[in-house]
């Protein structure tokens, strides 16, 4: 009950400073949008694909899932400049629930995904998507738990760092490999048989199949339980490890 | 006692190059403060202040030792420490884009209150510090003295028994520092039991009821200001006179002489209390008819007191 009540607040807050900031708006907001006018057409010729239609259909699950990845991804960059302003040391002389210190922040994540999806997803059905409302509303829940897995992580490492100096390069490295061997901007379809099997190991790709397959209207599809049951499990764990770090004592 | 703590320790591992290293940062401190006190923590930098008051305000676990504040076990329940405790960060606690009345009311709710009862608080509390004015600005906007006024606001917005506040004027002006002393003795007015630390002696000296000099980690003395400056040399009277020899025989026999030194141009006297000695000294010499030029009184400052416990002076460490 506490919990809630204090998850709530902290995802208030939380909220009330994104708002606040009108970077969030542009790069949250215009720059899916030029991915979709500027680049999707690219994709029909590349694709082989016979319409506009069939290219968006596979092209919007992967610009999804690479904004849940790397919009939560760099959430950790907020919370040190929260580190340095003293604000979380503030919270942390309360009473107030470790958990919600983390869950609040990362709730706000995903809502801040979840718009941006709907957004996409919108403006997408003119060139020619077309998606049924059950199924969207799945690989909505796939991307939330996506963009909480990543901001959770997110948050747990910049706690450990500390510094934008260190956490940069670190999810750099870490994000540009998930990237590329999840056949997020191009179907694995295209791959060598060994990047195929490095994709295997890579959770994200799984993710995209789960998506592009409830796109296609195929929710029974066996991609669909399993990235539900790869991606839920380690949001679980990252949410325990980040909601540790808040409760442990830091420096 | 409002804070105990016995052999209360801590160590971090630091890393230089190739070696791993503990650095022993707090080696075993015994504090006792009293209800409605101003209790200060002198020390230079590194001496393990800030480390001591995170693990009393239950940021830090400590390594040893026991602590009990307000009543409550610090390690067996510290959630309900959290509670009974107040605590100003050294380094500010506002975030630019938020406003005062904003920061209040969340930190107020983050306590448990309603929000309705959060926002009343927020508008007393703001009123009292003289806040209510800029208080819909934001923060970024607030003068070095209103910013950290807002952070001694936030730190007692739920009423606590005790406030721990770290190093609360360092950066201010002498003004802004002036001001930041009598929202200090406010608070304890209001019955709350302050625990400040600070590497300024005038401050210590100004503000405090009880002090207690730290260094390296370690308590190295505790008591009054007066009483510390007593305890380590009593005061200093140089006479200026030609006659010293004379005036060496007639003082260096009297009893509340600790002992004289003759100078260039007098004799220099250490005396137990330089109030009650003078009367006494300016009686002797008239009496012997000696004639005396100037007189002058130097009392230890607290410096003083930190040079003769540590070999070395604050100000240069």
């Amino acid at each position: 009950m506490k919990l809630f009540r204090d998850t709530w607040l902290v995802f208030g807050r939380a909220t009330q400073l994104l708002l606040r900031n009108p970077v969030w708006i542009i790069v949250g907001i215009v720059q899916p949008v030029l991915y979709l006018l500027l680049f999707a057409p690219l994709l029909k010729p590349a694709l082989g694909a016979k319409t506009n239609a069939e290219a968006y259909q596979v092209f919007v699950p992967g610009l999804l899932v690479m904004l849940a990845i790397f919009g939560a991804l760099f959430v950790g960059f907020g919370l040190i400049a929260e580190l340095r302003a003293g604000t979380i040391e503030r919270s942390r002389v309360t009473p107030v629930s470790r958990g919600a210190l983390l869950l609040g922040r990362s709730l706000r994540d995903v809502m801040s995904l979840l718009v941006q999806a709907i957004i996409i997803t919108v403006l997408a059905i003119p060139f020619g998507l077309s998606v049924r409302l059950g199924d969207v509303l799945l690989a909505y829940l796939l991307l939330g738990l996506i963009a909480m897995f990543c901001s959770a992580v997110s948050y747990a490492v910049a706690l450990k760092v500390r510094s934008e100096d260190a956490l940069a390069p670190l999810l750099q490295t870490v994000s540009q490999p998930v990237l590329l061997t999840a056949g997020i901007l191009l179907p694995l379809a295209f791959a060598p048989v060994w990047l195929k099997n490095v994709a295997k190991w890579n959770p994200f790709s799984w993710a995209v199949d789960g998506v592009r397959a409830l796109f296609n209207g195929d929710p029974g599809a066996p991609a669909v339980w399993k990235a539900l049951v790869i991606i839920g499990v380690l949001t679980v764990l990252a949410v325990f490890w980040a909601a540790r770090s808040f409760a442990r004592s830091v420096r | 006692m409002m804070i105990e703590t016995h052999g209360l320790k801590k160590s971090f591992r630091s890393r230089q190059g190739r070696d791993k290293k503990a650095v022993e940062a707090v080696r075993g401190v015994d504090l006792a403060v009293e209800p409605g006190e101003i209790f200060g923590f002198l020390g230079p930098n590194g001496a393990g202040k800030t480390t001591t008051l995170r693990m009393l305000a239950t940021l830090l676990e400590p390594d040893g030792g026991q602590a009990t504040i307000a009543g409550v076990d610090l390690r067996r329940d510290p959630g309900e420490v959290r509670r009974r405790i107040g605590y100003v960060a050294q380094g500010g606690s506002t975030w630019d884009e938020s406003t005062a009345r904003e920061e209040l009311v969340l930190h107020a709710r983050m306590y448990g209150v309603g929000k309705a009862e959060a926002q009343r608080r927020a508008a007393v509390t703001l009123e009292a510090f003289q806040l209510t004015e800029y208080a819909d600005r934001r923060c970024k906007t607030y003068s070095g003295g209103q910013r950290r006024r807002v952070d001694i606001a936030l730190g007692i917005i739920h009423q606590p028994k005790v406030v721990f506040l770290d190093e609360p004027t360092t950066g201010l002006d002498p003004q802004s520092r002036a001001h930041m002393w009598d929202e200090v003795r406010r608070l304890r007015e209001e019955g709350m039991t302050v625990f400040i630390t600070t590497h300024y002696l005038e401050e210590a000296d100004a503000l405090c009821d009880r002090i207690a000099i730290m260094d390296h980690g370690q308590i190295v003395a505790e008591g009054t200001p007066d009483s510390l400056k007593q305890e380590i040399s009593g005061d200093v009277v140089n006479i200026g006179l030609s006659d010293t020899t004379r005036a060496s025989d007639v003082l260096g026999s009297a009893e509340f002489v600790r002992k004289l030194e003759t100078t260039d141009n007098g004799v220099r006297l250490y005396v137990d209390e330089a109030g009650t000695a003078i009367p006494l000294i300016l009686r002797a010499l008239d009496g012997e008819g000696i004639a005396l030029g100037t007189i002058e009184l130097h009392r230890p400052s607290l410096d003083d007191v930190f040079l003769t416990k540590t070999g070395r002076t604050l100000r240069e460490s």
